[in-house]
């Protein structure tokens, strides 16, 4: 198959491109969720953001918090947003992140001025920003301009024999064009770690990521009342056929084909070193994993799954493809991809990459998700640690 | 010939069932990815879609390899064809 060199994206103030066109209105903490909910209720078109955090944080993980927040507001695939939150100095803080991008932001603090308030003066910029944002075209974007974060979650053994390779197989074909990769999952490596460290592009990016998993895995032994097994892997895993977290840590990493990655990233840090794979510190958890990605500027996401995980997220596409028939006959409303075939060898894996390449296209000039269609926006914030 | 079974490498002492399920004292295909080739077996148990079936005889102490790579140890033994999962295998982790 020729790879198409262009897809219709979003063009944005700082250059990159949006496979989306949201306006969102971001709560800064938890208290703040009411009144976000209230104008998007108010304003169609607009997408509030609710969370359970942004309180009494600090460190570390106030700095997450704060990536996070940012880094989603500044998501190619939002086009302009409403900060709301209960103080003024951490939603101005917020604002001004997100401003860097040059989209459109405007910051509300409900201190003062209570949630009627705000939410009518927060409502008419929100109003003002989504008739603006209605008017924007898709263009024709180069396809470097993709940044495709990858997951996978409800893991079978067919995830490794079958979804997890064709992912591997698109990214085979893709990086050489140019686009972003990002990988996660550190807990789910395990078993793995040491293949995974050869697979560093340079001898920096595997030192980074062994130091990465290592104090994982120093933080599972510390923490841990007797091992994972509970855990990793999950009974749908288990049900699926995985058996231990070696086995399910290698089909994990079939999802990165041939690739090296060219840096480790903390939980929701922007890639800087340019086009290629990166790895992201993440949670294995989907919903936390995907917004990480997406608040590091990725535009499309895809998700292998083998029993069927129903993920989404708010700003990021979620693409879902499986190889095993009984997902695809049991929950096929959640599955935009179909590579079951390939168990039956009817379907190789270059093809099923080229299908999956086609359907990431599709989706990237607009077609709506499985995930979308039905509604599944999950936002969840990674928290490090408990707060003051 | 339609394929039951799907083993990633050459070196593994696993392959894994890809149709919805097979029965005991079934003659079953299998297609090894790495290089192409074909093996059969027979089965002892009835092994469902995505789990795994033993290509050889295990022992007790025995390292599983799917991918080419250890997966874990075998903790109660296991004969050629036999059922391969949580009951007789377990992590090297923790």
């Amino acid at each position: 198959m020729e790879i198409p060199k262009s897809f219709l994206g979003y063009k944005r103030e700082n250059g990159r491109a949006g496979t989306r066109n949201h306006v969102i209105i971001l709560p800064v903490d938890d208290i703040s969720n009411a009144c976000a909910e209230a104008v998007a209720n108010n304003i169609k078109g607009t997408i509030a953001l609710p969370h359970s955090y942004g309180r009494l944080q600090f460190g570390a993980d106030l700095e997450l918090h704060f990536r996070t927040m940012i880094g989603t507001g500044s998501n190619p695939n939002v086009a302009a947003v409403i900060v709301i939150g209960i103080e003024p100095k951490w939603t101005k803080k917020i604002v001004d992140g997100i401003a860097k991008t040059g989209k459109p932001v405007e910051g509300f603090h409900i201190e003062r001025t209570g949630d009627i308030g705000t939410v009518m003066k927060a409502s008419k910029k929100a109003q003002e920003f989504v008739m603006w944002a209605s008017e924007k075209q898709r263009e024709e974007c180069p396809i470097s301009d993709l940044w495709i974060s990858v997951k996978c979650g409800e893991s079978d053994t067919t995830s490794g024999l079958a979804s997890n390779p064709t992912v591997g197989n698109l990214m085979d074909k893709l990086e050489p064009l140019g686009v972003h990769l990002c990988f996660g999952e550190t807990s789910e490596l395990t078993g793995a770690e040491k293949v995974c460290a050869t697979r560093g592009a340079t001898k920096e990016a595997s030192d980074k990521f062994m130091k990465t998993w290592s104090s994982y895995n120093d933080f599972i032994l510390k923490e841990a009342t007797d091992d994972l097994s509970e855990s990793q892997p999950t009974a749908g895993n288990i049900a699926g056929g995985l058996t231990t977290i070696e086995e399910k840590a290698f089909g994990n990493f079939q999802k990165i084909g041939s690739c090296k990655f060219v840096d480790v990233l903390e939980p929701a840090e922007e890639p800087k070193k340019g086009k290629g794979l990166y790895f992201m510190d993440t949670s294995s958890a989907a919903a936390e994993c995907v917004t990480l990605q997406a608040a590091a500027g990725f535009n499309i996401h895809l998700f292998p799954t083998g029993q069927g995980n129903i993920v989404g997220n708010p700003i990021e596409p979620v693409v879902k493809l499986t190889a095993n028939p009984l997902t695809v006959k049991g929950m096929g409303e959640h599955i935009d991809c179909d590579v079951s075939k390939i168990l039956s060898r009817e379907m190789n894996l270059s093809e099923a990459g080229d299908r999956l390449i086609e359907t990431t296209l599709r989706v990237a000039n607009g077609r709506l998700t499985c995930a979308e269609a039905l509604g599944h926006k999950e936002f969840v914030m990674t928290k490090l640690y408990r707060s003051a | 010939m339609a394929t039951d079974i799907i083993i990633h490498d050459q070196k593994d002492n696993v392959g894994v069932v890809v149709i919805e399920k097979i029965t005991p004292k079934q003659d079953c295909n299998c297609w090894i990815m790495e290089n192409d080739s074909s093996t059969n077996i027979q089965s002892m148990d009835e092994i469902p879609l995505g789990h795994k079936i033993a290509m050889v005889d295990l022992k007790e102490g025995d390292t599983i390899l799917k991918y080419g790579h250890d997966i874990g140890k075998v903790v109660k033994s296991i004969k050629k064809g036999e059922h391969v999962h949580v009951h007789n295998v377990k992590t090297k982790k923790w």
